[in-house]
């Protein structure tokens, strides 16, 4: 077994048990930091794969930004187990049913009849002066550029979207305006009032 | 036995845990003499003499307040979560030192010069938060987890314009690798670019200081408000590890502004008349003063500014930074477009 192969397997055995863990810890907090740990070891195997883009991308903004806020909410969720366990039994039935149609559509599509050594070419070792970034930006403002376009409009649209969504004027929030803030003079505040003194009783 | 490829590999292992202890040693004095050098600045600043009584003016200060945390006993908070509370220091330095690996100190002098290495920077330092997150949470103190929660946001936001200062940049030298970057600024000072890229160097410096959550953005300290912010409950080394992680970050941030707009390890006098009376001083020189320099700034501005409120802070970095980040790349790409010299030809 040569070097890489191990650090496969190592990376492929803690993806696989962080993203197991995922779902089966009882404290959110830690179910989030296991999925950070999953996205981790996912971007070591995608630089084995030479996507190196890709695979800094993946950290840059899923474990750097995504997972933060995540772990920003979930932090402060004061979550109690137990009325949520309380319907257990009555909607097992719609989410075995949901679950299986699940699996269904995975099998579907990922297996290995799709996606097996005879269908897929065994990725090939690159040359050294191989740049995956010049090659994927190449081929996303070429080839791509109307999908890549559509998607990030999309994208914008849902911010957007969001943030219309959530956004009310609630009139006991009060706003500062800095521009008036930093504009206000002595004079405004404060009157000088020009007064003889006064003599004592 | 050992055949000659395997002895190869090892001897290239070690040659490389070589590197990054050369690396890593005198990265971890300056961050020792950094703290001296704040106390004794800002001591000046303040027209007082700072500390002078340990060593030969007091020299070794830095010296013995690590021997002192080393000492000290690392308290355990009740109901903390153990495991998270011991990992979090090492969270917030691992991706401090890590982003080393990338960093080249001249054209020949870096670890790894990999193609993304910027990306690869931007990616490691958005790491940094987990350590002050996990530290706030684990700690089971209020004070810990407002400062974790005030610090979140603080550093989530302000990476956002700090990305934006960075696509300028990669624009402008046409790569994501920091040594073609930094040989694209190639000419005179002139060429750098912190001069076409003015708003943005401004932009990206002001958020390194927001994301290393030093003066006057460091409100997840706060130590007026909420005793010391995400680290009140550590003591002892694991307190010294946060100190460490903060420093080092001061000065990644410097380096890396030095080396991105300040034209990292190029002569200032390059293309000058008097280039040839500073062609014996090594490149590398050049680079660590132009740090030095921004470091100085770092230690300024905690001397000079009262802490900003926190709504105020979310206002500059959303309303203010991201928008000016926006209009100045697309005005540099017009510029680009249009192959306004000297920088964009």
């Amino acid at each position: 077994m040569d070097f890489q192969r191990l650090v496969f397997y190592v990376l492929a055995a803690i993806l696989v048990f962080a993203a197991a863990r995922v779902i089966t810890v009882r404290n959110p907090v830690h179910a989030a930091l296991h999925l950070v740990l999953a996205f981790f070891t996912c971007a070591g195997l995608w630089l084995l794969l030479e996507a190196e883009f890709l695979a800094i991308t993946l950290v840059l903004v899923y474990v750097g930004a995504v997972m933060v806020l995540f772990l920003f909410v979930v932090m402060m969720l004061d979550i109690n187990t137990s009325p949520l366990r309380e319907g257990f039994i009555r909607y097992l039935p719609v989410g075995l049913s949901v679950a299986a149609l699940i699996l269904i559509e995975m099998y579907l599509v990922v297996r290995a009849r799709n996606f097996g050594v005879e269908v897929m070419a065994i990725p090939q070792r690159h040359a050294e002066g191989y740049s995956n970034v010049r090659e994927l930006g190449a081929v996303l403002y070429t080839d791509y550029v109307y999908p890549f376009e559509i998607a990030a409009v999309i994208l914008l649209v849902a911010i957007i979207a969001a943030i219309a969504l959530t956004m009310r004027k609630r009139p006991e929030t009060k706003y500062q305006n800095p521009a008036q803030q930093i504009a206000v003079r002595s004079r405004d505040r404060v009157r000088i009032v020009e007064m003889k003194a006064e003599k004592k009783q | 036995m050992i055949d000659p490829t395997t002895g190869e590999m090892i001897w290239n292992v070690v040659f490389i845990v070589l590197k990054i202890v050369a690396i890593l040693v005198p990265l971890l004095l300056a961050v020792a003499y950094l703290t001296y050098a704040e106390r004794k600045i800002i001591g000046y600043m303040q027209v007082r003499i700072g500390p002078n009584r340990v060593g030969f003016r007091g020299w070794l200060q830095p010296i013995a307040d690590a021997l002192k945390l080393l000492m000290k006993e690392i308290i355990l908070p009740t109901n903390a979560n153990r495991f998270l509370f011991v990992i979090a220091p090492m969270l917030s330095i691992a991706p401090a030192m890590a982003a080393w690996a990338v960093f080249p100190f001249t054209d020949k002098l870096v670890l790894a010069n990999i193609d993304a290495s910027l990306l690869y920077i931007l990616a490691l330092t958005s790491m940094g938060v987990y350590g002050v997150i996990i530290a706030g949470w684990a700690s089971n103190s209020k004070y810990a987890f407002l400062g974790a929660m005030r610090s979140a946001a603080q550093i989530v936001s302000y990476e956002i314009a700090m990305g934006f200062a960075l696509v300028g940049v990669l624009i402008a030298g046409g790569s994501l690798n920091l040594v073609e970057i930094v040989e694209a600024q190639q000419g005179s000072l002139l060429h750098w670019f912190w001069l076409p890229l003015l708003p943005l160097f401004l932009v990206y410096f002001i958020s390194g200081v927001a994301e290393t959550n030093r003066a006057p953005f460091d409100v997840s300290e706060g130590e007026s408000e909420i005793v010391a912010g995400f680290h009140v409950e550590y003591s002892g080394m694991a307190f010294a590890v946060f100190f460490l992680a903060e420093y080092a970050n001061m000065i990644l941030i410097a380096a890396l502004a030095s080396l991105m707009f300040l034209g990292g390890w190029l002569s200032p006098f390059q293309g000058s008349w008097i280039e040839s009376w500073f062609a014996w001083v090594p490149p590398i020189f050049w680079l660590l003063g132009k740090t030095a320099l921004m470091l100085l700034f770092f230690l300024w501005f905690r001397a000079t500014f009262p802490r900003y409120r926190y709504d105020q802070i979310m206002r500059l970095g959303w309303k203010v930074f991201i928008p000016i980040t926006i209009v100045w790349l697309v005005i540099e790409a017009a510029a680009v477009m249009a192959r306004i010299g000297p920088w964009f030809v």
